[in-house]
């Protein structure tokens, strides 16, 4: 539990983190909540050269309307997140998956961008962002960019980031018939699996869903077959459950670990994507 | 003039912990606060392997790091530190504190780095290569019980430590009659006429994860010739009778100092290598040393906890009365004996008669090696063991017999008038009343409710069971007959000059609360309010004697030697007091702060005045010395050995085999208690760690001996979300065994705990035949019994 050696340095504002960042020529690392990163470093697993402390930058931090939109800032904690008036009031979903995160230590420290940075393949974040179809924002040198979710996450801890580039934040549209759905790891309290739902009811029956898979495999991904099943069906728990049939059987490349047996992942994939949908149906 | 206030009486009130404070402000002082000038810091590279031959240690790269002041491997180390000593009298192989030319285990030492900082140790640690020649891994203890795959220690047939060893029915002291007559008859009426029921039970291994992790400062002086020791312990007289011994010092040079103690739970007992380590590098370089475990190390290199594997035969009768048991331990007790090791699964075995009145018992057990962190006595060592499986057994018989679970007990129970009540096994049970246990427990938890319940539940469609274990423990240890350390406790009470009162105990408190309940005790017993009252403890040089906290012993024996000392220097201040009043000693009493005149209240000196006196005693009473301070020795004739019952309720997701612990009812009787409100925290900490072995912990390895559950990302501890509120109440028992009447209460949460859950999961699985299910409560397996698969 102890790091080797490394710099510090204190950014300013995005575009100073994004300087310092180009100069440590992709050996330094961001440093929000250090809640993913710094137990990393202390197992040695990571040893960056130097250390950019974003968390004090201005501006960086918080939850706003924005238009038809919400935003939600990088160094955002979850607790923030989870207790947000605005969210509980426009996207519950978001509000809920940040409250089943670790525990209230982690949720007063870890930051959204940096869980999605480090992108581990059972983080909560990743399976709303995708079901929300949210953009992930992103600064470096270049400028800006908008990466859509499906996009950005990539593999086992691999997301679309520059060296160089820093994640300001996120951007959605308000869902409200949306929900996440959880099986906890008892000891990491990460996802054994985790399905995160936001659907669309027209007259009674389901007329869009968006479903966001994590910790079934090496990254986050959406459940697409299911997604087109569930479209016209009756917007009801009974009727969903029986158009998603066994979801998990369909999934590539599912993990097998201590927790949990591949074939139970796949049940249990099966059980919270019905779960999230019947949740998210309840707010409709 | 105004009366003065009566002090109250705090013996048996539920008085706040004064440890709190200054534990939770951050005000406590543990060893890796002691920073010391010169200070040099220790850093261990371990092994990555479970099994493997050193062909090569390369420390050169290390060595020429920047602060690096000397590299050792294990061959270096041993040329200063000899092997370990163990405690017990079993045969162990040698077990050099630095591997010499085998390693064993995932994180045993391989070679020790010095450097100015504990930073720059830690990267020449990592700058240190070891190249290996891989053995095959010993993991699954069966299968090493015949040589497979690989044979660990030479001179270990089979890797058993210990072969065989029977106890019980018709085996003598000596084992030199091993008569199975008893057993067999036993067997054979019930194959006749009445039930067996059998299983494989596995009591799984744990990690005991202190809050603290350990920690060792020494501090050699060269020009005194002494050594002072900091360290994480639980027993700091112990640990300098180890130290002096294996640096060829007297105790008299060695100082041991436990400071705060951050929890033990049985795994600071243990004298470990790397203590051996550090006071032997101080002694070679003259300058005080540091090692402080970081948790990683801690998961690796601080000993596990249970690891035995039981398989357990009931023969009874139709109407449940029990005819019989045979019990066979196989205990995985990892590579190594550390200093209790092999005697922890004999405390299974002494227990094996529970709270029943069985006529025949035979337990036979194994010790094996594996190639695993090295087991020891973690919170109920041996006893949560032999309560599980005995329990687990009895319910099984409930069940075969269609009998409830309280009444197939209630036919078995020692009765009330049998104590003290000679076991099978060899203990002498000092006193109980287990039924009355048991009626307490199901009034509590309002056990025929608590069915309907569980009935209206499963008509739901829910699966909800309840479960029921008693218990009894063996505490207070104990008489030195039956601990190789010895048993007794000592004590030393001091009135200063000033009338406050120092006292010091050979109890090493570490989270019992032993401040607060012996400064009840002594506040009582010299009539002084509790802040005049400080209990010194965890620093031989304070200390003059002592055993340590362990096996729930520190009130029942520590607790009652202070009473004692306290009794000698109140007789000798009664002296004191009579010459300043011109009375008869036996003619005065003590109470709110005064020595006064029975019956004369106006006529009284003050505890300070007395005091004053019998440090400047002029003029001296005749036949008296000067000074009021006095200290005993004391062990008692037996053990102690509290009971209880607990009730479960418990819910398993029909969809994914979660369980959900409802309800957790516990009816303990520790005998007279001291601090209510400290025994009931000892109880919730007992419990948490059973609810925890139920359901979420567990020490898991891979085939090729890699730990699985390093680190707290993998290996789960209670946290309070996981837990029921639980529902305490107490039924009061005194021991006859000292005159205290208390039992202890430390380890008493984790026995009973365990079976009463698995017992609950087994019930609400019922619907699908299924018998038994070993821990912990993983959702997957009780998935699998769900949808028909195999458990």
């Amino acid at each position: 539990m102890i790091p080797s050696a490394f710099d510090y340095a204190r950014a300013t504002s995005v575009e100073d983190a994004v300087a310092k960042l180009a100069e440590a020529g992709g050996a330094a690392k961001l440093l929000a909540g250090g809640h993913s990163l710094v137990p990393m470093m202390k197992l040695r697993l990571n040893e960056p050269s130097t250390l950019i402390d974003i968390a004090r930058i201005p501006g960086l931090s918080g939850i706003r309307a924005d238009g038809d939109a919400i935003e939600v800032g990088a160094a955002t904690v979850h607790h923030e997140v989870a207790t947000s008036d605005l969210l509980a009031e426009q996207c519950p979903a978001l509000a809920e998956t940040a409250a089943a995160i670790g525990d209230p230590q982690v949720r007063n420290r870890g930051t959204l961008g940096g869980s999605l940075a480090h992108a581990d393949p059972a983080a909560d974040y990743p399976a709303v962002l995708l079901a929300l179809d949210a953009s992930v924002q992103l600064q470096g040198a270049n400028g800006t960019r908008s990466v859509n979710a499906s996009n950005f996450f990539q593999g086992l801890f691999t997301v679309d980031l520059g060296a160089d580039e820093i994640i300001t934040g996120i951007r959605f549209a308000p869902a409200k018939v949306a929900a996440y759905a959880k099986l906890y790891q008892r000891a990491s309290r990460f996802a054994i699996v985790g399905v995160a739902a936001a659907l669309e009811v027209t007259d009674g029956k389901i007329s869009s869903a968006r479903l966001g898979l994590t910790g079934a495999s090496t990254h986050a991904t959406r459940m697409s077959a299911s997604e087109a099943a569930l479209v016209g069906t009756d917007a009801t728990a009974e009727a969903t459950a029986e158009a998603l049939g066994d979801p998990g059987a369909g999934i590539e490349d599912v993990n097998d670990d201590l927790h949990a047996s591949e074939g139970y992942r796949r049940a249990m994939v099966s059980v919270f994507t019905r779960r999230a949908v019947a949740a998210a149906l309840a707010r409709a | 003039m105004a009366a003065s206030p009566v002090l109250p009486k705090l013996v048996g009130t539920r008085v706040k912990r004064r440890e709190d404070p200054r534990l939770i402000q951050g005000k406590a002082t543990y060893v890796d606060d002691v920073k010391l000038v010169g200070m040099l810091h220790v850093a261990f590279k371990r092994s990555d392997v479970a099994h493997g031959q050193i062909t090569n240690v390369d420390t050169s790269a290390a060595a020429g790091m920047p602060g690096v002041e000397a590299v050792y491997t294990g061959a270096q180390i041993a040329e200063f530190v000899g092997p370990m000593p163990i405690g017990t009298p079993f045969p162990s192989p040698d077990h050099h504190p630095v591997a010499v030319d085998t390693v064993r285990y995932v994180g045993e030492p391989v070679a020790v780095v010095v450097a100015t900082d504990r930073y720059l140790a830690r990267d020449a640690a990592d700058a240190v290569v070891v190249d290996y020649k891989m053995l095959p891994a010993v993991v699954d203890p069966e299968k090493a019980m015949t040589g497979e795959p690989a044979q660990i220690h030479a001179d270990f047939e089979n890797n058993l430590a210990v072969d065989s060893l029977p106890s019980g029915t018709g085996v003598s002291a000596d084992l030199q009659t091993v008569d199975s007559s008893a057993v067999d008859e036993a067997f054979a009426k019930a194959e006749q006429e009445g039930v067996v029921v059998s299983q494989r039970m596995v009591n799984q291994r744990l990690a005991p994860t202190a809050m603290e992790p350990r920690g060792v400062v020494a501090h050699y002086e060269p020009g005194k010739d002494s050594m002072t020791i900091w360290s994480s312990t639980q027993n700091p007289h112990i640990l300098r009778t180890f130290i002096a011994g294996m640096n060829g010092m007297g105790q008299d040079q060695v100082r041991a100092i436990a400071p705060e103690v951050g929890g033990g739970f049985g795994a600071k007992i243990n004298i470990y290598g790397e203590e051996y380590v550090v006071a032997g590098v101080s002694k070679q370089l003259g300058v005080p040393v540091k090692w402080a475990e970081d948790r990683s190390e801690a998961f690796l290199a601080t000993i596990h906890g249970r690891g035995i594997t039981g398989y357990i035969d009931i023969a009874a009768k139709k109407d449940g009365k029990v005819l019989g048991m045979k019990l066979r331990l196989i205990a995985d007790i990892g590579a190594y004996n550390m200093l209790l090791t092999a005697a922890i699964p004999t405390l299974t075995t002494l227990m094996a008669n529970a709270t029943y009145d069985i006529p025949a018992i035979r337990t036979t057990l194994y010790e094996v090696f594996t190639n695993k962190t090295p087991t020891d006595a973690y919170r109920g060592a041996g006893r949560p063991e032999a309560t599980y499986f005995v329990e687990r057994g009895m319910d099984m018989l409930a069940r075969e017999l269609g009998m409830d679970p309280g009444e197939v007990r209630r036919r078995n129970f020692i009765q009330p008038d049998q104590f003290p009540y000679a076991t099978q096994m060899g203990a002498v049970y000092d006193s109980g009343d287990y039924a009355k246990a048991l009626d307490k427990a199901l009034e509590a938890a309002n056990w025929d409710q608590l069915k309907a319940e569980r009935d209206a539940a499963r008509a739901e469609g829910r699966l909800v069971g309840i479960g029921l274990a008693m218990y009894v423990e063996v505490c207070g240890l104990g008489p030195s007959a039956s601990l190789p350390t010895g048993g007794w406790e000592h004590g030393q009470v001091t009135i200063e000059r000033d009338g406050r009162i120092s006292a010091t105990t050979g109890a090493s408190p570490h989270g019992q609360g032993n401040e607060t309940t012996f400064g009840q005790m002594l506040a009582d017993q010299f009539g002084v309010p509790l802040e005049h009252v400080t209990i010194h403890h965890g620093d031989t040089g304070v200390v003059k004697q002592g055993i340590g906290t362990f096996g729930s012993r520190s009130q029942a024996v520590g607790g009652t030697v202070l009473h004692m000392a306290g009794e000698k220097v109140k007789a000798k201040m009664a002296k004191f007091a009579a010459a300043l009043l011109e009375v008869h000693e036996d003619d005065l009493e003590f109470g709110d702060g005064k020595i006064s005149v029975k019956g004369s209240p106006d006529s009284s000196k003050t505890i300070a005045e007395v005091a004053a006196y019998a440090y400047v005693p002029v003029p001296l009473p005749e036949g008296l010395t000067p000074g009021l301070s006095e200290e005993a020795f004391w062990e008692p004739a037996n053990n102690t050995y509290p009971f209880g019952c607990h009730i479960s309720l418990l819910e398993i997701d029909r969809d994914t085999g979660e369980p959900t612990l409802l309800k957790l009812v516990a009816v303990d009787d520790a005998g007279n208690l001291i601090n209510p409100l400290i025994v009931e925290g000892q109880i919730h900490g007992g419990l948490a760690q059973g609810v925890g072995q139920a359901m979420i912990e567990e020490v898991a390895y891979g085939d090729d001996g890699q730990p699985l559950t390093a680190s707290f990302m993998d290996y789960a501890i209670p946290r309070a979300a996981d837990l029921p509120r639980f529902e305490l109440s107490a039924t009061v028992t005194p021991t006859p065994v000292n005159p205290l009447g208390a039992k202890g209460v430390g380890e008493a949460g984790t026995l009973g705990s365990t079976p009463c859950i698995v017992s609950a999961a087994v019930d609400a699985l019922s619907e699908f035949g299924e018998k038994h299910v070993d821990m912990m409560l993983r959702p997957e397996k009780l998935w699998q019994i769900i949808n028909g698969g195999q458990s």
